[in-house]
């Protein structure tokens, strides 16, 4: 895994993010656990691990959230930093457009906005109310809202977590559009295995406050949840998740189920 | 669940006409919600007891000392207004709720801001509006008579003290339960500390404010009721006083009556600026 990761970035120019023995701990219990590692500039990157694993503290570690939690370890991220949390976290009392520009100003941001906007598919809708949208809507919304931003880093903490699945396939194909024409470094926290599969071009393991597993995914894309070779990458990773094969094919025939619903 | 939703797909796929629904098509469901507003629907109670008070009267059902016809309390109203009595009154009673109200809400609003959006603040503030929110404004009166006088200054410091509680109040509960996913989004954005407090924090508080300041134009009106019947010089409470010793019912009525509408004025004035204010929360309830 050390190899791996060196290489990684011996390959790539400076790392957009570093973390050097990164430790974190709530109430004595160790959370994060000296954890190293690089994430190269223009990465899609995607962190699987148990609910309960750290992959959430880390990630408001790198997204400088973590403000009262006790902690060592070095961190370098860059300055313009985006997130995507799980609910699309859209203020209910600004419409749309409005929501998008949080956090900026200017006339020149208002089209930037827009931009934004038509680039997720919801031109037209600026003046809307987030009550009025869908949830599959909303969390286009809160991605428009972090590109606005033009961020080095986005971070996106289950961003599909609660969407259905027809809506959480399509979103899938444009968050991997939107990194494609923009190129910002990606490190997006999920537990579903094929998410990260199908989206990352680097998959991470946590496990007990540590990366267990680091696996690069060597597949061109637009990636096919029905792949062959993509098993092999999905065993190796439930295998790290501790998921037993007979377990692991029976909750990959359920999550088809449901995608297919 | 999954697999009953798949099994109607199956037997369409082979052809086979669509089997019936089990029992007979199903019939909507009787709804719970009390159904569409009658048009007009606040109008039609207090009209009912109009006419009904209308028709006794005109029957000789009810006693014209106690409770004179409406044409007499409209008669009544006419002649006090011509003589320029009511004129005074009204303006009178209006000025002290007017002032009363506008300190109180100016009070209750900074000290709901300093307590919220700072924890010296909350320190200082909250425990003292706390003690005096235990106190009946009301019980305040005979202090403040010997502090301020007997003149307007303390009628108009106790409309406010009793206009500011529940403003304070609300506001500050709106302000201490704004939503912490939020304030960490604004983290994220980067948003500066006016720029958060513009944008999150105080819109966020609105609904509670607005719950407060309706509580607090009730309050207005009910203190300056009390007021002015126990110690005014003039004033609609005073008129009604007067009219007590006279025993003339028909004027107590106006000034009831006026009471009544500059209430309900109030309070339809500040529901109309919280929808506009608050339009976003229309998609909601609609």
């Amino acid at each position: 895994m050390a190899t791996h990761a060196e290489q990684l970035t011996s390959t790539a120019p400076a790392p957009a993010v570093r973390l050097t023995g990164l430790t974190r701990s709530f109430d004595g219990r160790t959370v994060l656990d000296a954890v190293d590692l690089d994430l190269p500039a223009g990465q899609f990157t995607a962190l699987l691990g148990h609910s309960g694993s750290g992959k959430s503290t880390l990630l408001r570690a790198i997204a400088g959230l973590d403000h009262e939690v006790a902690g060592s370890g070095g961190l370098t991220a860059p300055d313009r930093v985006s997130v995507v949390f799980q609910d699309s976290r859209l203020l209910p009392w600004r419409r749309v457009l409005d929501n998008v520009l949080l956090g900026t100003d200017g006339k020149e941001a208002e089209a930037r906005g827009r931009a934004a906007l038509a680039e997720v598919g919801l031109a037209g809708r600026e003046r809307a109310w987030p009550n009025e949208l869908s949830g599959g809507e909303a969390q286009r919304a809160a991605l428009a809202r972090s590109l606005v931003r033009e961020p080095e880093l986005l971070l996106a903490d289950e961003p599909f977590g609660a969407l259905d699945a027809l809506t959480r396939i399509r979103m899938h194909a444009l968050l991997r559009e939107l990194w494609e024409r923009h190129r910002p470094s990606v490190l997006l926290v999920t537990h579903d295995v094929d998410e990260a599969i199908v989206l990352a071009d680097r998959v991470l393991v946590l496990d007990e406050g540590r990366i267990g597993l680091d696996l690069a995914i060597d597949r061109p894309h637009p990636r096919s949840y029905r792949d062959p070779l993509l098993g092999e990458y999905r065993e190796r990773l439930l295998a790290a998740l501790g998921v037993t094969e007979d377990h692991g094919a029976g909750d990959e025939r359920d999550a088809r189920q449901e995608a297919a619903r | 669940m999954t697999t009953t939703a798949a099994a109607p797909a199956v037997t369409t796929s082979a052809q086979e006409p669509p089997a019936p629904a089990r029992g007979s098509a199903r019939r909507r469901r009787r709804g719970l919600a009390p159904g569409k507003r009658l048009p007009a629907s606040r109008l039609v109670g207090p009209t009912l007891v109009a006419v009904l008070w209308a028709l006794a009267s005109a029957a000789g059902q009810l006693d014209p000392g106690a409770i004179p016809a409406p044409w007499t309390v409209v008669a009544t109203a006419g002649r006090l207004w011509g003589d320029g009595t009511l004129a005074t009154d009204v303006l009178t009673s209006l000025e002290r709720a007017g002032y009363g109200f506008t300190i109180g809400l100016t009070a209750g609003v900074v000290l709901a801001l300093a307590a919220g959006l700072s924890r010296v603040g909350e320190a200082l503030i909250d425990g003292t509006v706390q003690l005096n929110r235990a106190i009946p404004t009301l019980g305040l009166i005979p202090l403040f008579i010997l502090w301020l006088g007997i003149g307007e200054t303390f009628k108009i410091a106790i409309i406010a003290i009793v206009v500011y509680i529940p403003i304070y109040l609300n506001l500050h509960a709106a302000l201490s339960g704004i939503d912490h996913r939020f304030v960490e989004l604004a983290e994220v954005q980067g948003l500066s500390r006016v720029a958060f407090i513009r944008s999150i924090v105080i819109p966020g508080a609105l609904p509670g404010f607005f719950v407060g300041l309706r509580l607090g134009v009730t309050g207005s009106w009910l203190s300056l009721v009390v007021l002015e019947q126990i110690n005014a010089t003039s004033g609609l409470g005073y008129m009604m006083f007067q009219a007590q010793n006279y025993g003339q019912t028909d004027v107590i009525l106006v000034g009831l009556l006026i009471y009544g509408i500059f209430g309900l004025a109030s309070d339809t004035a500040v529901r109309l600026v919280e929808r506009r204010v608050l339009s976003w929360r229309r998609t909601l309830s609609s």
